[in-house]
């Protein structure tokens, strides 16, 4: 019963006006962006973050998390159309989705892919204001060590869930930690690493950092290869299903939502994750797994729901713990920081309108995004056909405005545009970027809870194993790590991978 | 440099080694505290050696390693990185002067000749239409303190 007031209480916040206007317009911009190839997430909240300094923090957050699994909805479109994602999580969908579209079934494959997101961002929904509350509560117990062996395990499990090398992976975190603790440092008041420049008193701003190596280094190389992409503009017709591949398509759904939502919580999961594992186990579990790679609808139903089920669920450790868990729940612990919001288990308590009107949004943003991905697919296709020379000139320019606006100051700009070029640097040395935006923005937490359970435990580093769960979560991280360098593993890891790089 | 096995690891591993030095060169200016009261010295000098131990093995395994195939570095191409950084950044310097409608037209103009299928009329039209956006949007819309015109302040 309590669960249903606290729903009630979220959908009282969510369905003002006001709020119901920024889960559309994140939504719609979500879309947008997950159309279109060559912006993300990331960079988008980066691009949107400044903005929001004058709203409530509850329609910012709402606004920010709509582009996030928006971006789910629309990156199948250009998949199954241009057989490019959009985004990188519907890299899947391109493999069956394209070629369902090629045979005169992109009707149905847009239907699939859409009410199968629907149908998990309706179940993920569910699942988060589920175990919100009481996961938040077990979190209110961790002391300084807990949570910083949590850090770790968190920080760990992003890298093993990454493609690319392991030590570049641990080194970027490194780096990214390093990179956090830039400014004025809250115990002693002396600043480090800030050079005597004075805008770095209080830090890099997590916009900034994001927006270069995510955006610009994005563009930048993206022009480099200079690839030519091809449109099906074929008519689109029958948005709907068979009764037969409604059949088909619905084991996959059930599946790929399971699958999505037990992702989405791990550390270091996401969208991306889901996509990736449900087409594995899809093409295990079809009696005729030739038929992936032609058109197999269980292809497009599954990891769609698997990446937006993961999209949300990746919400949990945010809300709950404070931990983020990919780059984009990076970037909403740098909209709540802006907001003065703690992110952590007190959040539940402290901001319960923020909380469940966060959760409630979700589900309403999810009904947003089948009319918009169904009824209005016309108006998206159209989008796709704006040629990219036209198309990255104005997201740098609305890049400029947004971080220009963040102090009103050109120097900002000067510090993305450094960023961009490490970004550049990054890329053409393979070194991926998320693991370091997580580093980031947990950096200055790591550093205070590493010196709060030492001060505690009057510097015996030991406290991290004798304090039960901390061992526990320490343990995990080993074998995760451990894991990783069995060379069994190891190979099948960067078998999964591979299709992604090709 | 026949002896690197795998470029790519081995110069980010003298990346992160350098960048580690770095820190513990700044960071040795900061008191370091003990462990059970840290000063500000000392979670950046953790960090610092963390880097450089990762840097090294990166670098030593890039050197040692299996030879499997190469990844060669992509050669830098000048034309997308100085046109796209340097629009923006100077866009930056000069918004404050120019105004915004100026300002796009030069970012939109200068970002778009980064590509090679830069068509100089059409930028200058997009340029144009989307200074009038931009001011639609930015300035009279979510009212940022920003001039239109060249020379308001």
């Amino acid at each position: 019963m309590e669960l249903l007031n606290n729903l009630a209480l979220g959908f009282s916040v969510a369905l003002t006006f006001t709020n119901i206007m920024y889960a559309f317009i994140g939504v719609m911009l979500g879309t947008l962006i997950g159309v279109l190839p060559g912006i993300g997430p990331v960079a988008t909240i980066a691009m949107l973050l400044p903005t929001t300094y004058a709203l409530q923090p509850v329609s910012a957050l709402i606004m920010l998390a709509g582009i996030y699994y928006g971006a789910q909805y629309g990156g199948s479109t250009t998949a199954i159309l241009v057989n490019m994602p959009g985004e990188s999580s519907s890299v899947v969908t391109c493999l069956d989705g394209h070629q369902m579209a090629r045979r005169g079934q992109a009707g149905a494959a847009l239907a699939t892919a859409a009410l199968a997101s629907f149908f998990a961002g309706t179940c993920a929904t569910v699942l988060v204001a589920a175990v919100g509350k009481p996961l938040s509560e077990l979190a209110l117990k961790f002391g300084p060590a807990e949570y910083f062996s949590l850090m770790v395990l968190g920080l760990l499990g992003a890298v093993v869930l990454a493609h690319g090398s392991v030590l570049k992976a641990v080194a970027m975190i490194v780096l990214g930690l390093l990179m956090g603790i830039i400014g004025t440092d809250v115990n002693s008041g002396m600043q480090r690493f800030s050079f005597g420049i004075p805008e770095l008193t209080d830090g890099i701003g997590v916009v900034v950092i994001a927006m270069g190596l995510f955006g610009f280094a994005e563009i930048i190389t993206n022009l480099e290869s200079a690839e030519k992409r091809e449109i099906i503009t074929s008519k689109i017709s029958g948005l709907w299903l068979s009764k037969e591949q409604f059949k088909k398509a619905w084991p996959a759904v059930l599946r790929g939502t399971g699958l999505g939502s037990v992702l989405g919580v791990l550390p270091g999961g996401g969208a991306m994750l889901s996509s990736f594992a449900s087409y594995t186990v899809e093409k295990k579990m079809a009696k005729d797994p030739s038929e992936f790679g032609k058109g197999a609808i269980q292809g497009v139903a599954g990891p769609e729901s698997a990446n937006n089920a993961g999209a949300q669920t990746s919400f949990i450790p945010l809300l709950t713990l404070g931990i983020p868990e990919n780059a984009v729940m990076a970037m909403m612990v740098g909209a709540m920081t802006i907001h003065n919001i703690q992110p952590g288990p007190q959040v539940v308590t402290s901001n319960p309108q923020l909380f469940w009107g966060l959760i409630a949004s979700m589900w309403i943003g999810n009904l947003m995004l089948v009319v918009l991905n169904l009824p209005l697919i016309g108006m998206w296709i159209k989008l796709l056909r704006v040629p990219y020379r036209l198309l990255y000139p104005a997201i740098l320019l609305f890049c400029a405005i947004g971080v220009y606006s963040i102090n009103n100051a050109s120097f900002d700009i000067t510090m993305t545009a450094i960023f961009g070029l490490v970004g550049v640097l990054f890329m053409k040395l393979g070194c991926e970027p998320a693991p370091l935006l997580l580093g980031f923005v947990l950096g200055p937490m790591m550093e205070e809870n590493l010196r709060r359970a030492l001060l505690l435990s009057r510097g015996d580093p030991l406290t991290f194993v004798q304090r039960p769960i901390s061992l526990g979560l320490l343990i995990a991280a080993a074998l995760l790590l451990l894991i990783i360098f069995l060379p069994t593993v190891r190979k099948k890891r960067e078998e999964a991978f591979h299709e992604e790089v090709a | 440099m026949h002896w690197i096995r795998h470029p790519k690891d081995f110069w980010s591993g003298v990346m992160f080694v350098a960048i580690g030095i770095g820190a513990i060169a700044v960071s040795s200016t900061y008191p370091l505290g003990t462990a059970a009261r840290m000063g500000p010295g000392y979670f950046p000098r953790m960090l610092g050696i963390l880097l450089i131990v990762l840097g090294a093995l990166l670098g030593l395994r890039a050197v040692r390693g299996p030879r499997t195939a190469s990844d060669p570095i992509p050669p830098w191409k000048l034309r997308p990185l100085v046109g796209v950084l340097g629009s923006v950044v100077v866009f930056g310097l000069i918004v404050h002067y120019v105004g915004v409608l100026l300002g796009t037209v030069f970012l939109i103009v200068a970002a778009s000749a980064a590509s090679h299928e830069f068509r100089p009329k059409e930028s200058v039209i997009a340029g144009v239409l989307l200074g009038a956006l931009a001011v639609g949007v930015f300035i009279i819309g979510l009212k940022l303190q920003l001039p239109i015109w060249p020379f308001q302040h």
